[in-house]
């Protein structure tokens, strides 16, 4: 939901492109209106409108005139390849400063992960 | 940017009392604006003077390209919904919205009726004995339902429950997002609207404080914590709004010189939180004082028996 981190249209961006890269919004389908969005999220609707544009311009939703904006095709993909890329930087670069911070070294890090996947 | 509404080195003084203090702003058409700042900061009479209700000791105010007082044409455009408003005493609740039906040119009868039921508004009911808060939803409707192209609501939840809080908002959404207007909001509970807001005027003994476009403001706002040398380091190179500090270890509320300088934090070995807008706007209106000598002690309210 909408929290206090850093501009809404860009939250609003992101709960989005949340939706397709977890399959809930499937390509090709219609995204929700920027109405829809301020009603739900009780957010000023230019600034849901200003989050949809965003990901338009990004190729990820197009828009069909007078019905409205739907998820692109490959659009899951193109998302996954980003977040990839930005993965360590979000998710791995945090781990390891605690890590630090604790004195834990990468290898112990390492097999935390692989336990971790084990007992899974 | 269009602005509906526009006010230069407007200065309002009442028998020595300085209300508004030299205000240069603009409200951009099509925009909600949060209106924000303390008991007698001035949010009230700059609002009296955009509807012509008030005229300035000096400076100029236009609204939609003229001046508000005594101009028909342009209050005709402009819906002010004042806390504890009054109405004539044989008023009943249905009278209230004939009366405003015939006086605003895009009234919606169709919304007002809905807005009475969500509201739970008995129309025969006399005016002057609903409750505080009911009192308060007959302008909260009278205002959405006027679709005035300039709406102003001067904390217009006195007495409203937290339910009746959320109604309104929400009937705000909904009713911007079918006809897009210019809406002035003057409230103290922050958090409740701030993402509602486009843009947001904070005003302090007169003077405007911050007018900025809102989500700029979320995107340059932080608090961080650490070591007090390395807070301090951190502060240096952009703008401290408020510092705390505890054995050796500072919290301060920062202004980023540039966004994009939110990373660097995490680097100076700061822990790095986001601040809303009522934590921004608390810290602002403390760290003003000190600037400007001591707070002036004259009551806001005193303002009305003195004109």
């Amino acid at each position: 939901m909408i929290d206090d981190g850093g501009p809404i249209f860009r939250q609003v961006a992101d709960l989005i492109e949340n939706a397709i890269v977890d399959g809930s919004l499937a390509e090709e389908t219609q995204a929700p209106s920027s109405n829809e969005l301020a009603a739900f999220h009780r957010i000023n609707p230019a600034t849901a409108a200003k989050g949809l544009n965003e990901l338009v311009t990004d190729g990820v939703l197009y828009k069909r005139r007078g019905v409205g904006m739907f998820v692109a095709t490959g659009a899951r993909e193109q998302l996954l390849k980003r977040r990839r890329s930005e993965f360590a930087d979000q998710y791995v670069r945090p781990l390891m400063a605690e890590a630090q911070k604790l004195g834990i070294p990468a290898r112990d890090l390492a097999a935390m992960i692989h336990e971790w996947e084990t007992q899974r | 940017m269009t602005a509906a509404a526009t006010v230069q080195d407007v200065t309002m003084r009442f028998r020595g009392h300085t209300a508004l203090d030299g205000v240069d702003t603009a409200f951009e058409e099509g925009a909600i604006t949060g209106l924000l700042g303390r008991n007698g900061a001035g949010k009230t009479t700059l609002m009296q003077v955009l509807t012509g209700q008030r005229v300035p000791t000096s400076g100029r105010v236009e609204v939609f390209g003229a001046r508000p007082y005594e101009n028909d044409r342009v209050l005709r455009d402009i819906c002010f919904i004042k806390e504890g408003q009054r109405y004539p005493d044989h008023f009943r609740v249905q009278d209230a919205m004939t009366a405003a039906g015939l006086f605003f040119p895009d009234w919606d009868a169709d919304l007002a009726r809905t807005l009475l039921a969500d509201f739970d508004l008995p129309g025969r009911r006399p005016i002057k004995k609903l409750s505080r808060g009911m009192n308060s939803a007959v302008g909260i409707i009278i205002g959405l339902a006027s679709r005035a192209p300039l709406t102003l609501f001067d904390e217009p939840y006195l007495g409203l429950d937290a339910v009746a809080r959320q109604l309104f908002y929400d009937r705000l959404i909904a009713a911007y997002a079918e006809h897009p207007r210019t809406v002035v909001l003057s409230t103290h509970l922050i958090e409740e609207i701030a993402g509602l807001l486009e843009h947001v005027l904070l005003l302090d003994r007169g003077r405007v404080l911050l007018d900025a476009d809102a989500e700029s403001l979320r995107n340059s706002a932080l608090t961080v914590t650490g070591p007090e040398e390395a807070v301090q380091a951190f502060a240096r190179k952009h703008e401290l709004l408020h510092t705390e500090s505890l054995a050796g270890r500072s919290r301060a509320v920062i202004r980023l010189a540039r966004p994009a300088d939110r990373g660097s934090a995490a680097a100076h070995g700061l822990s790095v939180e986001p601040t809303n807008l009522q934590q921004l706007v608390v810290a602002m209106s403390l760290q003003a004082p000190a600037a400007r000598g001591p707070r002036s002690l004259t009551p806001a309210t005193d303002l009305e028996e003195v004109s």
